[in-house]
């Protein structure tokens, strides 16, 4: 039975359940919906969660084990002389799998009849590639016979699991359905059943991080065992080679970190002046008319995909500055690309962070502030330099971390921007590049995961985890410190 | 309230200091003040009594001009302080505001030590020749503010760690810091406890021998206690305006008995 019809089928049976439960509640009470303890929906939405609830938790188990279960017992039937030739296990696995998918497609498709397909012992590759299913070479016997317990496992578990969810789902329902009384609380169960749903909404996210977190966590271990931490901390050469002869790669973050550090800070050295000062003007000076057609304007900067900056970056603002800094005035600018042009370019796709953040926490300011220095004859310059901006400066500063956090993993304006060379320089218009744009060179095309080249990624994503996590903190920590003795 | 001491309440006649003529506030299309005459003498506390929303806070703002600050709002009429119209397109409003100083209903500290916050106003004005001049300053607005005592030890605390009664008078020795002619004050006891207003009335009251002090309240107890002067206002109208004793005692309009017998407001 295909896996929509189940699911369809446990709707159903939670459909009926919810009209029967809140039937049964309301003849219990003599049809009077007053003497019920919940209202009569609560009596259906009972029902309906039991038929949902375990079933739906039951289809996702049994969804994530199938796969294992059946793997180690394909693999356990195997002949060890095999997996010694095919190489590796996982290439035989995937060889089995693709016989056994190929084999059901023939079944679905009307090209061979059950029986058939489970008898089937030669022409495997022809008859399965008229099909559209492509076999690298002829099919041994042995990868047949394990493609067949595939198969027969996979559908004994898949008919198992649809007869367990469906007989779990009309218990439940049935379960409910008993419950459903006058005096039964259902409102109070269905609460519960709420806060569940709310709570398993928050830890899926929380769980995600901390998968995320260790993924990277194992993947930098595995690193600095093929690669000493000392080089790759403290190295000021990056190098790595794709030929495959390991070991002759200079892996160190030093030149990475750099240009990461360069790039933001000229981008912060644009976008907090220029979206400070406008945020001043919106919040303190600004008509109403002007702030309704300027904020929204501003804003929309921050809805632009930062590819378009980079693109912005690449075809405009980089022959502007090399027409401006290039050889045939200063020489300072060889090429288009420069930390200058991806400063330049993220800063201005930072000025809407910068600014409506602080727009939001300059107005958050007491207006018994502003009265009082207006009302001891200061302008509103004076007012805003000496009162306004000391009082939102903890919420400001959290503001410029935030922009910094974005700017140090920002990608795209970087790749287009800035180029692609890691190097060490004082000069903002030679090219360099950032952790994040290398990360993207070093997994883009045919990476092979268990050389340091390609796992060097994970370790620069840690640095860059770290990085940001730091500054996130410490802008809370700053918000945090400052924020009570100002209110 | 001391009936006792509002009859022996001795009666003085002080030179004119504000004169509003003819005054009408507008927000928007609503008429807030309505043809308010008023003199309001040196050296004298003046207090304005009423019902919420019958205007007298706004009139307050007026003698400052902290209305300009409100897009919507608009004043005719004319306000004579020392015989000269502030409204007048030649003044400027931030310097009109330096010589009449405002405490506001609740205190606003502002987020910087209590030095600075009294210094506050001495800096932007340019009052201090030196450092010590303005330590002299500072100090002299604190003993006058009643509070020099309480914080002379912790000048570099930040003023928004003072308790709401030390937090006003702060405001207080804030405002008399840059030597203002007229003292306007908007409810500055209503976010105090009652020793805390105790203090500031006593204030407002030795304020009276530099300044004219203009102060509006809710509390008829409290207009009774601190001023000479008393002006009801009722609607957007001054109803009535007199000596203190005489408006609480004697009142010649029914509205305003009405209102300080509380049957009306």
């Amino acid at each position: 039975m295909p896996f929509s019809w189940l699911v369809l089928i446990i709707l159903a049976i939670a459909g009926v359940g919810y009209v029967l439960g809140r039937q049964r509640a309301l003849t219990s009470a003599g049809g009077d919906s007053r003497d019920l303890h919940s209202l009569p929906s609560y009596y259906g939405a009972n029902v309906a969660m039991w038929a949902i609830v375990p079933a739906a938790a039951l289809l996702v188990v049994w969804l994530l084990a199938q796969p294992y279960i059946v793997n180690s017992r394909v693999l356990a039937t195997l002949p060890d002389t095999v997996v010694s030739d095919g190489g590796s296990v996982s290439l035989v696995m995937s060889d089995i799998r693709r016989v056994a998918d190929g084999l059901d497609l023939a079944v679905r498709d009307g090209e061979m009849t059950g029986a058939e397909a489970a008898a089937i012992t030669s022409d495997v590759r022809e008859k399965l590639g008229a099909l559209g299913v492509a076999l690298g070479s002829e099919v041994s016997p042995e990868v047949l016979e394990g493609a067949q317990t595939y198969r027969t496992l996979n559908a004994t578990g898949n008919l198992a699991m649809s007869v367990l969810a469906l007989l779990i789902a009309a218990v439940g329902a049935a379960y409910a359905f008993r419950q459903s009384h006058a005096l039964f609380r259902a409102r109070n169960v269905v609460e519960r059943g709420i806060l569940a749903l709310l709570m398993f909404a928050a830890s899926v996210a929380i769980l995600t991080t901390v998968g995320i977190v260790f993924a990277l966590l194992f993947n930098t271990i595995e690193f600095f065992k093929l690669y000493p931490a000392a080089d790759f901390f403290f190295g000021t050469n990056w190098a790595p080679s794709f030929s495959g002869r390991g070991g002759a790669s200079d892996l160190g973050v030093l030149p990475l970190l750099w240009g990461t550090f360069y790039i933001s800070i000229i981008a912060l050295m644009v976008a907090v002046p220029v979206g400070l000062f406008s945020a001043i003007y919106l919040s303190e000076y600004a008509s109403p008319r002007v702030r309704s057609i300027a904020k929204p304007l501003i804003e929309i900067l921050a809805g632009i995909p930062t590819i378009v900056y980079g693109l912005f970056a690449l075809l405009t603002v980089g022959p502007i500055l090399v027409s401006m800094f290039g050889q045939d005035t200063v020489g300072w600018m060889s090429g288009g690309t420069a930390v200058m042009t991806a400063g330049l370019v993220m800063g201005i796709m930072l000025i809407p962070f910068v600014s409506s953040l602080s727009d939001d926490i300059i107005n958050a300011v007491p207006q018994a502030l502003r009265d009082g220095s207006y009302g001891l004859g200061a302008t509103q310059s004076e007012t805003i330099r000496q009162v306004i901006l000391p009082a939102a400066l903890p919420g400001i500063v959290g503001a410029i971390l935030l922009a910094a956090s974005r700017a140090i993993g920002e990608t795209m304006i970087v790749v287009l921007g800035a180029g692609a060379a890691a190097r060490l320089s004082m000069n903002p218009f030679d090219a360099m590049t950032t952790i994040t744009a290398k990360i993207v060179s070093q997994l883009t095309g045919d990476a092979d995961f268990a050389s340091p080249e390609a796992l060097v990624a994970f370790a620069l994503g840690m640095t860059l985890f770290v990085l940001t996590l730091g500054l996130n903190v410490f802008a809370l920590y700053i918000v945090r410190k400052y924020r009570e003795q100002y209110d | 309230m001391n009936d006792m001491r509002i009859l022996e309440r001795d009666v003085e006649t002080n030179e004119v200091k504000i004169a509003a003529k003819n005054v009408q506030v507008f927000y928007g299309d609503n008429h807030a003040i309505k043809d308010v005459n008023v003199d309001i003498e040196d050296k004298t506390v003046t207090a304005f009594i009423g019902p919420s929303g019958c205007g007298k806070s706004t009139f307050l703002r007026c003698i400052n001009r902290m209305n300009d600050t409100i897009d919507v709002c608009r004043v005719q009429g004319d306000i004579l302080i020392d015989g000269e119209d502030i409204y007048d397109p030649k003044v400027d409003p931030v310097q009109l505001r330096a010589k009449v100083g405002m405490v506001f209903q609740k205190p606003n500290p502002f987020p910087k030590s209590i030095y600075d916050n009294v210094a506050y106003g001495p800096r932007i004005h340019g009052l201090s020749k030196n450092k010590g001049d303005l330590d002299d300053i500072v100090e002299k607005s604190l003993r006058r503010a009643a509070i020099w005592d309480e914080v002379k030890d912790r000048l570099n605390a930040p003023g928004t760690g003072l308790s709401g009664g030390q937090q006003q008078r702060l405001c207080i020795a804030r405002a008399v810091a840059t030597e203002p002619e007229v003292l306007l004050m908007d409810e500055p006891c209503s976010a105090l406890d009652p020793i805390a207003t105790a203090q500031v009335e006593e204030l407002i009251d030795e304020l009276r021998t530099n300044y004219s002090v203009v102060i509006v309240t809710h509390s008829m107890q409290q207009a009774a206690r601190v001023s000479q002067k008393t002006a009801f206002f009722h609607l957007g109208n001054l109803v009535e305006y007199g000596e203190t004793g005489q408006i609480f005692t004697n009142p010649v309009d029914p509205r305003t008995e009405s209102y300080i017998t509380g049957r009306i407001g």
